[in-house]
C-alpha cells in the first residue's frame, strides 16, 4: 500500500514533518495575538522584582509551587479570584509551575507579609511547623543579580515594547544611576519591613541579598 | 550486492553511547531516588548546601534521565540497529562515520555543561527546556549532527524498503527538531543591553499564556519524540530479533505510525486544562488525548501478537520478559494518560503526585526496561560473547518490577488523596482542610515511593555489573547468534 513511500525516504520526511506541523498550526498560531494582551492597569515588574524573579528560577521555586488559580470554588477560597490571561502578560517565561507540593503562589502578595516570607525561607518550620520545604538560607547571603536583571528590563522594553520609562536604558551608566536612585531604596524599604539586621546592614552598604529581591517579587504576586 | 553474512558492522559509536547510558542511568536515577527520598524526609535536603535542595536537584534528575540515560540509550540502538535494517556499516563510510564521533563529542561537552548550569541555578525555567541559549545551539549542533548521520546511513543504504523502526527514527529527528527550535526561541539580554548582565542570560520570545502553550507543546511532545516515538523503533527492531518471529502486521504497523504522527501533536493542550487557554484547545487537547489510545495501542498490540504461539519463550528468556512487561506497562500509561486528559478527571489529578507517578509507569516500565532489553541483545553480539548471568537479569527485572509497582500504586493513592483533600468541604461549605494536612498525609506514600525508587536502582546497578561482565568475561561466541540471546 505504503511500499513505494518506504523507498522514498525524502516524500517520506516530508510526509511525515506535514502531519506532525498541522496541529501546532492550528492550535496554537490563532490565538497568539489576544492572548499577549495585557489586562488594564498591568505594570510591569520593577528590576528589582525581576531580580526577585531571576532567584524564583533559579532556586526553581515552580518545581513545588504553581501560579496558576483554577476556576474552581475549591481553589477561590483558598487563593483568591481565579487566574486571568492577561495577568501574564509579561511574564517572559511564563511560571505556572506544574506540581504543587506546596500552595499556589500566583496571589501570595495578598495574604503574606516581607516579615513572614523571610522568617520562613530562613526556616520554613518557624511559621509552618510540618512543612517539608527546605530552608534556603543563602538567600540571604547570596547577592542578587540585578545587572541581568536590568539587561532584561532593557531588552524587553526595546523588543518587545514593554511599557517601561525612559530610566531603563542600555549602558553601564544608567544602570548604576537607576540602581542608586530606584533599586536601593525599593530594597531598603524591604529590608526595614523583614526585620533581620544582617540584611539591612547589607542594604545599607549598597548590597541587595537575594531574598529581599524574591520578597519583593513575591510580594508583586496580587 | 553484498549478502548480510559478509558484513562486518563498525560498533564503536554504539559502544560509547552504552557506557554513557550506564552512567547516566546511575547518576540520574541516584539523584531521582535522592529527590524521593527528601520529600518523606526533609532532612536529606542539607546534604550538599544551596546545591542540595529538591528544587535545584529535581531538574538535575529530569534532565540526566532523559537527556543522558534515555537519549543515549536511544542512540546507541539506533547506532546498532539502523545500520543492520540498511545493511550498510559505518566503517564503510569514513567520513559519516568521524561525524557520529564528532556528534558524540559534542553530546558529552553538551551533557557536561548542562550539569554544571543546572547545578549552579542558571535554567530558563522550562521544563525539560532548561538550558540556556549558548546550550541550545550545541543542542541544535549535536541534533543536525545526528541528521546528517542518518540520511547518510539512508543514502548507502543496500536495503532499499525502510524499516519500520526506520520511520520512528526519522520521525524523532524530525518532531524534535521543530518542537525544540520554536520552544527555545529567545532573545539573548545581552545583545540588547549594552552587554549589562550575564552574557548567558535569555528571555522567552513568548509571555505568559502563549509561552505556556509553546512549552507544553514542546513539554508533551517531547515525551512523544523521545519517551515513545524512538522507543517503538527499538522495539520493532528488537522484539522480532530477539524472539525470531516476524512483526504480527505490517497495516497495523502503518496505521499505527502515521495515526500518532497525526495525533500526537494535538494533545499538548492537555497540561493546561482549566487553565488561561481557550476552552476550544483545551477541548481539542483532551479529546486527541483520547483518540492517542488507538494508535499507541496499535504498537502494543502488534508487538504482543508477534509473540502469537512463542508465549513459551516468555518464561524461558529475560529479554523477552523485559520487552513484553514494557509493551504491557506501554498499555497502561497510554490508556492512564488519556484519562487523565478527560476535564473532570484532571480537575483532581492536576498538580498532584498522580502526575509523577504517570510518568514513572511510562519511563520505568517502558522506556527504561526496552533500553536495558536493547542493551543486553546488542551486547551479545557487539562482544561476541554470552550474556554474564541469566539469573542476574531474572533478579533484576523481578526486583525493577516490583520498584515500578510500588512506585506508581503509591502516587495514585498520594494525587488522588490529595486532590480530593484540597476540594473537600465541610456542612457549611468551608474548605476542611490547611494546605498543610494535604501534605503531611501523603508522608507513607512518598516513602513507599523512596523505596520503589531504590529497588528500580538497585536493579540498575545488577544491570551495569551484568553488562560490564558480559563485555569482559561473557564466554567466547564463535559465531553471532541468530535470534535468542545466549547467556549463562
Amino acid at each position: 500500500m505504503f511500499h513505494w513511500l518506504e523507498k522514498n525516504p525524502f516524500l517520506f520526511s516530508v510526509g511525515v514533518f506535514i502531519v506532525i506541523a498541522f496541529a501546532g498550526l492550528v492550535e496554537i498560531l490563532p490565538n497568539f495575538a489576544e492572548a499577549a494582551r495585557p489586562i488594564k492597569g498591568l505594570k510591569p515588574y520593577t528590576v528589582l522584582e525581576l531580580a526577585g524573579k531571576e532567584v524564583y528560577k533559579k532556586d526553581n521555586c515552580i518545581a513545588c509551587h504553581s501560579q496558576l488559580i483554577r476556576p474552581f470554588k475549591a481553589e477561590t477560597d483558598r487563593y483568591g479570584q481565579y487566574s486571568l490571561s492577561g495577568e501574564y502578560a509579561y511574564d517572559r517565561p511564563f511560571l505556572w509551575g506544574s506540581k504543587r507540593t506546596g500552595p499556589d503562589l500566583h496571589r501570595v502578595g495578598n495574604y503574606r507579609t516581607s516579615d513572614w516570607h523571610a522568617n520562613h525561607m530562613w526556616n520554613p518550620k518557624s511559621v509552618v511547623p510540618d512543612s517539608i520545604m527546605p530552608a534556603y538560607k543563602h538567600q540571604f547571603t547570596n547577592i542578587a543579580d540585578t545587572e541581568t536583571a536590568y539587561a532584561e528590563a532593557v531588552t524587553v522594553k526595546k523588543v518587545f515594547n514593554t511599557p517601561y520609562g525612559p530610566e531603563i536604558a542600555p549602558g553601564k551608566e544608567a544602570y548604576e544611576k537607576y540602581y542608586k536612585s530606584v533599586m536601593l531604596p525599593e530594597a531598603m524599604k524591604i529590608a526595614k519591613e523583614m526585620k533581620n539586621k544582617d540584611v539591612l546592614a547589607k542594604v545599607e552598604k549598597g548590597e541587595i541579598p537575594e531574598i529581599v529581591a524574591l520578597i519583593a517579587y513575591l510580594n508583586k504576586l496580587k | 550486492m553484498q549478502s548480510n553474512a559478509a558484513l562486518e558492522y563498525d560498533y564503536s559509536v554504539a559502544k560509547l553511547y552504552m557506557l554513557t547510558t550506564v552512567i547516566f542511568g546511575i547518576v540520574g536515577m541516584t539523584i531521582g531516588v535522592l529527590i524521593a527520598a527528601q520529600l518523606a524526609f526533609p532532612e536529606l535536603n542539607y546534604l550538599l548546601g544551596e546545591y542540595g535542595t529538591f528544587s535545584r536537584l529535581r531538574p538535575l534528575h529530569t534532565n540526566v534521565v532523559i537527556y543522558g540515560f534515555t537519549v543515549s540509550g536511544i542512540m546507541a540502538s539506533f547506532y546498532y540497529s539502523a545500520p543492520r535494517v540498511l545493511k550498510v556499516s559505518l566503517g564503510e563510510l569514513p567520513a559519516i562515520n568521524a561525524l557520529a564521533k564528532l556528534g558524540f563529542a559534542a553530546y558529552l561537552v553538551a551533557a557536561t555543561f548542562l550539569v554544571i548550569s543546572l547545578g549552579m541555578g542558571i535554567t530558563a525555567s522550562k521544563e525539560y527546556a532548561q538550558m540556556e541559549w549558548p546550550l541550545d545551539i550545541a543542542i541544535v549542533v549535536y541534533w543536525v549532527i545526528w541528521g546528517i548521520v542518518m540520511f547518510g546511513l539512508i543514502g548507502a543504504r543496500r536495503e532499499k524498503a525502510l524499516y519500520i523502526s526506520m520511520w520512528y527514527y526519522i520521525a524523532t529527528f524530525l518532531g524534535v527538531a521543530m518542537l525544540y527550535l520554536f520552544n527555545n526561541m529567545e532573545v539573548p539580554t545581552m545583545f540588547f543591553s549594552g552587554g549589562l548582565g550575564a552574557w548567558y542570560h535569555s528571555v522567552s520570545m513568548y509571555a505568559g499564556t502563549n509561552d505556556a502553550l509553546v512549552q507544553w507543546w514542546w513539554g508533551h511532545n517531547a515525551v512523544a519524540f523521545v519517551f515513545t516515538v524512538p522507543i517503538i523503533a527499538i522495539i520493532y527492531y528488537f522484539l522480532p530479533k530477539e524472539s525470531g518471529q516476524a512483526v504480527y502486521s505490517y497495516k497495523l504497523s502503518l496505521l499505527s505510525f502515521w495515526g500518532l504522527m497525526f495525533i500526537y501533536l494535538w494533545a499538548g493542550g492537555h497540561h493546561l486544562l482549566w487553565s488561561t487557554v481557550p476552552d476550544w484547545m483545551q477541548t481539542m487537547g483532551s479529546i486527541f488525548s483520547v483518540v492517542l489510545i488507538l494508535p499507541s495501542w496499535g504498537s502494543a498490540i502488534n508487538m504482543l501478537l508477534t509473540m502469537k504461539g512463542e508465549w513459551n519463550q516468555l518464561t524461558e528468556n529475560p529479554l523477552i520478559k523485559f520487552m513484553v512487561l514494557a509493551s504491557t506497562f506501554y498499555m497502561l500509561s497510554t490508556l492512564e494518560g488519556p484519562i487523565q486528559a478527560v476535564k473532570s478527571v484532571n480537575a483532581i489529578a492536576h498538580f498532584t503526585d498522580w502526575i509523577p507517578g504517570h510518568v514513572h509507569d511510562g519511563v520505568l516500565g517502558w522506556v527504561a526496561f526496552m533500553i536495558f532489553a536493547a542493551l543486553m541483545h546488542m551486547s551479545t553480539r557487539i562482544f561476541k560473547r554470552e550474556i554474564y548471568s541469566k539469573s542476574l537479569l531474572e533478579a533484576q527485572f523481578w526486583i525493577q518490577t516490583t520498584g515500578v509497582v510500588l512506585y506508581f500504586t503509591s502516587m495514585w493513592i498520594a494525587g488522588i488523596t490529595q486532590g480530593m483533600m484540597w476540594r473537600a468541604v465541610d456542612e457549611y461549605g468551608n474548605l476542611m482542610y490547611s494546605f498543610i494536612d494535604t501534605v503531611s498525609v501523603l508522608h507513607p506514600y512518598y516513602t513507599i515511593r523512596a523505596i520503589g525508587g531504590v529497588l528500580f536502582l538497585v536493579g540498575v546497578f545488577m544491570f551495569a555489573w551484568n553488562l560490564f561482565m558480559t563485555a569482559t568475561a561473557g564466554r567466547k561466541l564463535d559465531q553471532e547468534p541468530q535470534f535468542r540471546s545466549p547467556m549463562a
